[in-house]
């Protein structure tokens, strides 16, 4: 079942007298359970593509159906739904709460989600436990180190169960060594729950793990290559992956 | 699986309101050298609005006292004991105007306080709102922030006041004008005072808070501050 499903999306930004076309028409499925890189340079319309995908942005033109639902019809509240139930965010500079610890940090969705106290409490200690970082639920972000810190947001990612992680670079901030142990998480998550990861990403050390990967250039998608082709390619592009 | 429109949905995604008050609380706790400046500028406010009614109402007490021996204290200090004379009328519309002053300082100090700290969060709000949370889940915590820093500055600023005109008072007067005092005056002016910080607080809040809610997750995330 595609659990993500795009229909010719156009995105125009408009500055002033200057129309920018960052997307030209996507045409888009992302099955269930499916570990997705979308790579492309930077202006390229992959952030914007991502955004759409995540609900995060509305399209110009076309159509994103999220669990075969639009999301252009959504009101507020279904959006906030969608956001909270269905859809885990990872971001490039991790993005916790500061004035939080890991573990309030990870139940804030689930308190959004209309969980007690004590559920929460319960199920954000068990997700930190499984990222690996039990014995720390409460210390502040900064009293983490980056790695540590992507990992709280990765366990806050699966606060709510959901049926997508968006993860907008989420190695970006991150030096080779624990940016390869997130990768490996996420896949290990994408694994054991069946939740199906897309990720933008600049980052070759992605490629390996990826079921899939989709270059976009010029607002249009490029080339789709898959898991078994890919292998070879990473062998000759990046011998470290 | 899928989102359906159904009219259930409001109630699945909420924030209990304990929980609304235990983040925005510790949310000021956390910030507090930065909230205790906020404050300040709500305690100096509210302590002079404070301090020139508590003047009054003690000055009008002495004044009803008829003890000539007071009275004479205040000829010296140029207060004149017939409240309907041209000086005494004058002295009043000057003291109304501090108190306007000073109410317009505290409201333009309250509601620059709160737009800092929502442009110092834009990334938090976009964060909050990617994981859910509504436009009014935004707003309450805001306004609970300044509603604590409110309450908190108003509470020590009447204080404040209060004990400082009864103080420089007693210095001028002796303690021959503690009987004098009109207590029941002086706590309307406390009452009015706390009405006053609390709404001030209030409004000084709510232009940020809503700009905060307003705000697409998008552009939250995009900005770097």
């Amino acid at each position: 079942m595609a659990v993500v499903r795009t229909q010719k999306v156009r995105k125009v930004y408009e500055m002033g007298d200057f129309k920018l076309e960052a997307l030209k028409g996507v045409d888009l499925e992302v099955e269930q359970g499916e570990y997705l890189s979308i790579m492309g340079p930077s202006g390229s319309g992959k952030s914007t593509l991502f955004n759409m995908i995540g609900g995060l942005d509305k399209p110009t033109d076309g159509k994103v159906y999220i669990d075969d639902v639009d999301v252009a019809q959504l009101d507020a509240y279904e959006l906030a739904w969608l956001r909270c139930r269905k859809i885990g965010y990872i971001f490039q500079s991790f993005n916790l709460i500061p004035v939080m610890t890991a573990l309030e940090n990870v139940t804030l969705p689930m308190v959004f989600a209309g969980l007690t106290s004590d559920e929460a409490r319960d199920k954000g200690v068990d997700l930190l436990t499984k990222v690996g970082l039990g014995e720390r639920i409460s210390h502040k972000p900064f009293e983490l180190s980056g790695g540590q810190q992507q990992r709280v947001a990765v366990a806050r990612a699966f606060a709510n169960d959901p049926a997508i992680i968006l993860a907008d670079e989420p190695t970006g901030n991150l030096d080779l060594h624990t940016g390869t142990e997130i990768i490996e998480l996420l896949r290990e998550m994408n694994k054991e729950s069946g939740v199906t990861v897309i990720s933008a990403t600049h980052d070759h050390k992605m490629l390996s793990v990826s079921d899939r990967v989709i270059w976009v250039r010029d607002g249009l998608i490029d080339r789709i290559i898959n898991r078994e082709d890919l292998k070879i390619s990473v062998g000759t592009i990046d011998g470290q992956a | 699986m899928a989102v359906s429109p159904d009219v259930t949905i409001e109630n699945q995604v909420k924030l209990p309101m304990s929980k609304a008050i235990e983040i925005s609380f510790n949310s000021v706790k956390i910030r507090f050298g930065r909230s205790l400046i906020t404050v300040s500028g709500i305690v100096l406010a509210i302590a002079f609005l404070m301090s020139i009614w508590v003047n009054t109402e003690i000055i009008d007490g002495i004044k009803a006292a008829g003890d000539s021996k007071l009275d004479l204290i205040l000829q010296k200090k140029g207060i004149d004991v017939d409240p309907d004379s041209a000086s005494a009328m004058q002295e009043r519309s000057k003291n109304n105007w501090l108190v306007v002053l000073s109410l317009l300082v505290c409201l333009v100090g309250i509601t620059n306080a709160m737009l800092m700290s929502v442009t110092e969060r834009f990334k938090e709000i976009g964060t909050m709102k990617c994981m859910g949370a509504l436009d009014g889940f935004i707003i309450k915590l805001f306004l609970l922030e300044s509603g604590f820093m409110g309450t908190a500055g108003t509470l020590l600023g009447v204080l404040v006041g209060l004990l400082l005109s009864v103080g420089l008072s007693s210095i001028t007067y002796g303690a021959a004008m503690f009987p004098h005092i009109p207590w029941s005056g002086v706590l309307w002016s406390a009452i009015y005072a706390t009405v006053i910080g609390a709404s001030l607080s209030l409004f000084g809040g709510i232009i940020p808070a809503y700009r905060a809610a307003k705000m697409e997750p998008v552009d939250a995330m995009a900005l770097e501050v």
